[in-house]
């Protein structure tokens, strides 16, 4: 190999890579407008202050370890819409056990309704769409009939909070968290049988089948992952605010998706970068928080927030025209 | 068996779906209203209709899509946008409230229009579509109702969600509804009435229409119906643009039930899930091509009757979610169980 081939290859953009560096650069062009708007308005650079970053990132972590779920099961072309109550469910009963069982607890309520949905989907052949609004309605009135409707009085434990709320060297610790499932995940996706199974099913599931490759166990454990890091989320959530409460995941179904959509990978399944969903969840924590801080009207928010994804994905999300 | 099965059973099967959908709500109803102290009265299926009709169109909306293989995420976000809407228009004279009416339905269609403008012209899949747009809808409501509030026309309120009886009073109609050939309908609820009247002017001609039918082979496939030469693009806005409609008219309806708008996140959230929920249990395919929205119409309806058992039974409501949701599993894994008839695997993949 010499230098003169490899250098066009440098440059060129693979298909896959071009949603991240688009991403990206939207993140840049957020930071760059909202500290426009606070050297206008108050003469600080706020937003770019190392304190700032690293508390996006935080609060970017539970979002983050959602959609790291989400889009394993998103990459075999199905949905989780049950991570809503699922996060609610793991942190309610992680705070209800307590103690040293408090983390497996949640984690194992996480895997256990994963597993459900795994298994609907894998041999029912139920949709994913459907079989998880189920699932998601049955753990809501799970939990509300064990809560009686109230917010638990149950508190988070030391280590919960830890996880969530303390910092190690200035760096808060749900950062190592999402780092941590980040590189599992990644590696799982890019250097394993499973990872590699995954998107064979999501883009014809019957070659998959067809191939040897175990499709249905491989669609209950993406689903069981989802579930379990949606678990992790709950818990770290709970620590985070030290209690769990009602109606905790509802605020982390939609934009999960759209954070692992906004990165790059295909609803439809089959194609997309882990990093992609790591760049679309920090976009989305950034925009909310930029908007925030111009202190936006939750009307224009919302607005600008369906834009955003709607002109993301203009630029770098559409599909082939269906005619054959 | 060649040539011996009547028609009438090839029908039924053709919608065994549907067929099932309604007898559960027939079976449920017939429960809540024996049940009832005042079962089988005009009064209760009043009430029982104004609590059903919003969902009811908000399922309709949302079969469309389904049966485009597709999905909108926000079709309850464009219900509570027209009812904030619809809180500010429908007063003031009987012309002003007429151009209201016509103004909340028109934005319904426009949204619906710009949905599907997106999916066919932006070619971004319609639940990613349906997602962002569904959060613009409710930006658009919390500006036109930051807070809960607005006013609808009292008379409007009164006749349209009562009986023909009270509409006909209202208006002064049939000698103020008490001409004698009026009694024997006076008790009617006006929402079953619009309910009916929607479905045979706005439903069932588009089915039969040309975009209608391509609407239905595009989710079959997309692919044939292109090579056959139907008008796909068009049958694709038409659907999104019909969805938009019909979430209007259900928005439209709330904001008159109950003389306000309210740009309720969590309210849209669960209409939009309900009526996922609804048109798979009408025994809609959620891969598309199969379906109606008569069948939506009776699974919104399903959902409704059980939370009227519920509070019939003194059951506490706290269990509702729980059962909905099981009823919901029960349903869809029952479907499931077709697998194991399946003998060739491959058939398993589509």
């Amino acid at each position: 190999m010499t230098a003169a081939t490899l250098k066009p290859r440098r440059f060129a953009l693979a298909a896959d890579d071009k949603p991240i560096v688009i991403a990206s650069a939207f993140i840049v062009v957020l930071l760059m407008i909202g500290t426009g708007y606070t050297l206008a308005t108050q003469g600080t650079m706020t937003l770019l202050s190392p304190n700032y970053l690293l508390q996006q990132l935080q609060i970017g972590a539970f979002l983050g370890v959602v959609a790291a779920g989400m889009m394993l099961v998103i990459l075999i072309g199905h949905i989780d819409l049950s991570v809503a109550w699922t996060l609610a469910a793991a942190a309610m009963m992680a705070t209800t056990v307590g103690g040293a069982w408090a983390i497996p607890t949640g984690l194992a309520v996480g895997l256990t309704v994963g597993v459900i949905n795994g298994l609907g989907v894998a041999y029912l052949r139920v949709p994913s769409m459907i079989f998880t609004l189920g699932v998601n309605a049955v753990m809501r009135g799970l939990m509300v009939a064990h809560t009686g409707g109230f917010a638990p009085q149950t508190a988070a434990t030391d280590l919960m909070r830890f996880l969530a709320a303390e910092r190690i060297a200035g760096i808060p610790m749900a950062i190592f968290v999402w780092l941590g499932v980040s590189v599992v995940i990644a590696i799982v996706l890019k250097r394993t049988v499973f990872g590699r199974t995954i998107y064979a099913i999501g883009n014809r599931e019957a070659a998959a089948y067809l191939a040897g490759m175990h499709t249905r166990g491989v669609i209950i454990t993406a689903f069981a992952a989802c579930g379990m890091l949606a678990g992790l989320a709950g818990v770290l959530l709970a620590g985070y605010s030290t209690k769990a409460y009602q109606g905790m995941g509802d605020a982390y179904v939609l934009p999960a998706i759209a954070a692992v959509v906004i990165g790059g990978t295909n609803i439809l399944g089959g194609r997309g970068k882990y990093l992609g969903t790591v760049v679309g969840v920090i976009l989305i924590v950034l925009l909310n928080s930029v908007l925030s801080i111009m202190q936006m009207p939750e009307a224009g928010r919302q607005i600008i927030y369906g834009v955003v994804i709607i002109s993301m994905l203009l630029v770098y999300g559409r599909n082939q025209r269906v005619t054959s | 068996m060649t040539g011996s099965t009547p028609d009438w059973l090839i029908r039924l099967r053709q919608n065994a779906g549907l067929a099932s959908a309604i007898a559960l709500f027939a079976a449920f109803y017939l429960v809540y209203n024996m049940a009832h102290p005042k079962g089988f009265s005009p009064q209760v299926f009043v009430q029982n209709a104004d609590e059903a009709f919003a969902l009811v169109m908000v399922a309709m909306a949302q079969t469309l899509p389904v049966l485009l293989g597709g999905l909108d995420l926000s079709v309850g976000a464009v219900m509570t946008m027209v009812n904030c809407l619809a809180s500010h228009l429908v007063v003031g004279s009987p012309l002003q409230i007429f151009f209201g009416m016509t103004a909340c339905i028109a934005a319904g269609a426009a949204f619906g229009f710009m949905n599907g403008c997106i999916v066919v012209y932006g070619r971004i899949q319609p639940i990613i579509t349906t997602l962002a747009t569904g959060a613009i809808a409710i930006g658009i409501a919390l500006f036109l109702r930051p807070k809960p509030g607005g006013k609808v026309d009292e008379d409007l309120s009164w006749a349209l969600t009562n009986g023909l009886g009270d509409f006909a009073e209202t208006y002064h109609l049939f000698d103020d509804g008490k001409a004698a050939w009026f009694q024997p309908i006076a008790g009617i609820p006006v929402a079953f009435v619009l309910l009916i009247l929607v479905v045979l002017i706005i439903w069932v001609p588009f089915r039969r229409t040309v975009i209608g039918r391509t609407v239905y082979a595009v989710g079959s496939a997309e692919g044939a119906a292109f090579m056959s030469g139907l008008p796909v693009n068009q049958a694709k806005l038409a659907a999104f643009t019909l969805a938009g409609v019909f979430a209007a008219i259900g928005g439209l309806f709330l904001a008159i039930q109950t003389s306000s708008g309210n740009a309720d996140i969590p309210q849209a959230n669960s209409y939009t899930l309900n009526s996922i929920a609804a048109v798979v249990l009408g025994g809609t395919s959620l891969l598309g091509g199969s379906g109606s929205a008569i069948g939506s119409l009776f699974g919104a309806l399903i959902l409704r009757v059980i939370s009227f058992n519920f509070r019939i039974f003194d059951i506490p409501p706290l269990m509702q979610s729980l059962v909905e949701g099981l009823i919901l599993l029960a349903a869809v894994s029952l479907g499931g169980l077709r697998v194991l008839r399946i003998k060739n695997r491959l058939e398993l993949f589509r």
